[in-house]
């Protein structure tokens, strides 16, 4: 997988020829099927670790908080390849075996989980204790503050980073290819191993990306309207 | 021959008209009030006049000759004639005073660097600025702000000055010393068109006041009639209301 | 195992093996501090382009939006591919240096447009009409005033952008460019734990990037007090 493309592979795809590589679509298709499976896996994880990150980091006082401020530093200015390839090579050191799913899924979630983590601090900063004293003086219990007053704040403030993460995701499981899993990128990878039309079915794997992201950015703006009346455009 | 004169102008912004038929003549060295309701398109008639919204239909031109906004030429020309002090008098904030003031004439209308910043340090002493050459926007307050817009406009030599509002976005005990400044350049002899709230100061400065409603002018006149003695319904209702207070 | 990498390490921290990661170091930062400056260049033209006040020029905002649209939204191994297969069809016969650092200025573009773009918008409008009510031309405004404002809004995320460079040319280890990833597969080869070897690197692409956002994080607050000429 990756590495360089047969040298004769030039002579024939001088002209590109779509026509032959149109019959593999579906197969990319199927393969965008994983690769939203990956991000959305990816996510949901990520999205726990981040939570959790970032309640002790809110939270917490002193030395609890560098465990999780350690994590977040590393796995931020870190390269999720370099992260995989560590968790796929060398956990079996550790008498940890994964396949290249696990490795891949553990790798996307720790690797957004950082990122989530960020982004949830700033939520849970963001509320004001001006909003939580008027929520008291009004005569709202605990309970009734976090669900009326804080949960609805919070949910429109995470919502367009997290949105954002979440498309951000979505590409970054092209990853997923170098270590064999067959989502979209590494179908493609496939596809030109039998075809040997690289350019065309790269470029057809790129449209399929953009359609994806563009399809999810969409959504999430109309969702984002809906739910949160939050005005955003999709570019 | 009036110096500036609007004939049936119309303008508005996408479907929405806000200037409507607008006759108006303005001649040399007169001061002209616009007053009227909010939203009756006094401030866009300024901006029209500045190029800032094109007008749709009708006429505007200056010394018998017309000004056509679509050409890029005749919008430079328009604008060395034309300046215009803002309501949020739209310093540039990265300058100090003296830079906000000497940049326009030393950049665009590439004047002598030297006599410029001696024309600029007179016109802000003018103001009442003269300890604030190095000051940036942020540090002055708003009425010193304004009074930095007013000596920046006035560096450019305009033959006609544009006051937009410039005391409504200012707390009330800093609107008089703006007003003091308006008040000495009228006696200059400059042409003015000011759009104003400040009813008793138009009353005062202005030659004459033109009443504009719902982006049409309604009733002009010298100041006392317009004030004391309106004739239209609505100049009636105006006038009563701004009386109460 | 750690009796094993006490044994590795002093092999693995030999001279030459030091050089090798050495260049491949030289080889990562090459790639993306050209790319994200190249690109840097590119996307603020790009993001002057885009601005209906600065360019009043309807066909060319929309190519900067599609450009910056497109370049976003596909991955940087499937657009090293495409770089790569690109160059094979025109013929060039090009290193694979220059594919990786192609494929970085190409992206850095995109991300680069769009943090000019919103330090363009985030100067108030108010400006723009003293400016052109003024008589400044576009390019005057936008060097005397524009520019010298957005810059505040500019400067941080530039930081996360470079990082983000240093860390995606991790992939261009898959074309076989030299830089410390593929190090890190090479001595792995050579028979040294994945442990060390990429665990080394990690600790390696650390080093560059996490003071390089503590400079960002340091210059952002310093930013907020601030003025120009």
């Amino acid at each position: 997988m990756g590495g360089d493309a047969p040298q004769h592979a030039a002579a024939m795809s001088y002209t590109l020829q779509f026509g032959q590589v149109v019959g593999y679509i579906p197969d990319l298709l199927w393969g965008a099927l994983i690769s939203l499976e990956l991000a959305f896996l990816g996510f949901v994880f990520g999205f726990g670790i981040g939570l959790f990150n970032a309640s002790v980091l809110h939270f917490g006082r002193g030395w609890v908080t560098w465990p999780s401020k350690a994590y977040v530093v590393f796995f931020l200015n870190t390269p999720l390849l370099v992260q995989i390839f560590f968790i796929y090579f060398a956990l079996p050191d550790f008498g940890i075996t994964l396949t290249s799913w696990q490795a891949v899924v553990i790798g996307l979630a720790l690797n957004a989980g950082a990122y989530l983590t960020e982004i949830q601090r700033a939520g849970f900063q963001s509320i004001h204790a001006a909003e939580i004293e008027a929520a008291e003086t009004l005569g709202f219990t605990r309970i009734q503050t976090i669900q009326h007053v804080i949960l609805p704040h919070i949910c429109k403030v995470l919502f367009p980073p997290l949105s954002n993460q979440y498309i951000i995701l979505t590409m970054t499981t092209s990853i997923a290819a170098i270590f064999g899993v067959e989502e979209l990128t590494g179908r493609t990878y496939n596809a030109n191993a039998i075809t040997f039309r690289a350019f065309e079915l790269f470029s057809i794997a790129a449209v399929i990306y953009i359609a994806l992201t563009l399809i999810a950015s969409a959504l999430l703006v109309f969702v984002g309207r809906r739910l949160f009346r939050i005005d955003a455009k999709v570019f | 021959m009036a110096y500036l004169t609007l004939d049936k102008v119309s303008a508005a912004y996408g479907a929405t008209p806000v200037l409507q038929d607008i006759d108006l003549r303005v001649e040399k060295g007169e001061i002209v009030s616009l007053i009227g309701p909010s939203g009756s398109g006094k401030s866009t008639l300024l901006r029209v006049l500045v190029g800032l919204l094109r007008p749709q239909a009708g006429t505007i031109s200056l010394a018998g000759e017309r000004i056509d906004y679509a050409s890029k030429a005749a919008l430079r020309r328009a604008r060395e004639t034309f300046a215009i002090v803002f309501q949020q008098y739209n310093l540039f904030q990265n300058m100090t005073t003296l830079r906000n003031v000497t940049v326009a004439p030393t950049i665009v209308q590439k004047r002598p660097a030297a006599e410029v910043e001696a024309e600029a340090r007179d016109l802000l002493t003018r103001v009442g600025l003269g300890e604030k050459f190095d000051a940036y926007p942020d540090q002055l307050s708003g009425g010193q702000q304004q009074r930095v817009a007013i000596a920046r406009a006035l560096a450019l030599k305009p033959d006609i000055l544009l006051l937009d509002e410039v005391t409504a976005a200012l707390d009330p005990e800093l609107v008089s010393e703006v007003l003091d400044a308006i008040r000495a350049l009228a006696e200059s002899g400059i042409t003015m068109l000011i759009v104003s709230h400040e009813m008793g100061f138009v009353r005062e400065v202005a030659d004459r006041v033109v009443f504009m409603d719902a982006g049409r002018v309604v009733e002009t006149g010298a100041p006392a009639e317009i004030f004391d003695r309106p004739q239209t319904l609505r100049a009636k209702e105006f006038t009563a209301k701004i009386l109460r207070h | 195992m750690w009796e094993q990498l006490a044994e590795e390490a002093p092999r693995f921290f030999g001279y030459y093996n030091m050089i090798f990661i050495a260049q491949a170091f030289g080889q990562t930062l090459a790639l993306s501090v050209l790319g994200a400056l190249a690109g840097f260049v590119l996307g603020a033209f790009l993001a002057v382009l885009r601005h209906p006040r600065l360019v009043p020029f309807a066909p060319g905002r929309w190519l900067a939006i599609s450009y910056v649209e497109i370049f976003r939204r596909i991955p940087f191994l499937v657009k090293l591919m495409c770089v790569f297969f690109a160059y094979q069809l025109a013929g060039a016969k090009v290193s694979m240096f220059t594919v990786a650092l192609t494929t970085v200025i190409l992206s850095a573009t995109a991300f680069a447009a769009e943090i000019v773009r919103a330090g363009l918008e985030s100067v108030h409008r108010n400006q723009w009409d003293a400016a052109e009510t003024m008589n400044f031309a576009p390019a005057q405004a936008l060097r005397l005033v524009l520019l010298p404002q957005a810059w505040k809004i500019i400067i941080p995320p530039s930081f996360s952008y470079v990082i983000g460079f240093i860390k995606s040319t991790s992939i261009a280890s898959q074309i076989g460019v030299l830089e410390l990833t593929y190090a890190a597969k090479v001595l792995s080869t050579k028979g040294f734990s994945a442990l060390l070897c990429y665990g080394t690197i990690l600790i390696l692409y650390f080093l560059i990037c996490w003071p390089t956002k503590l400079l960002g994080a340091h210059l952002e607050r310093r930013l907020g007090v601030s003025h120009t000429r």
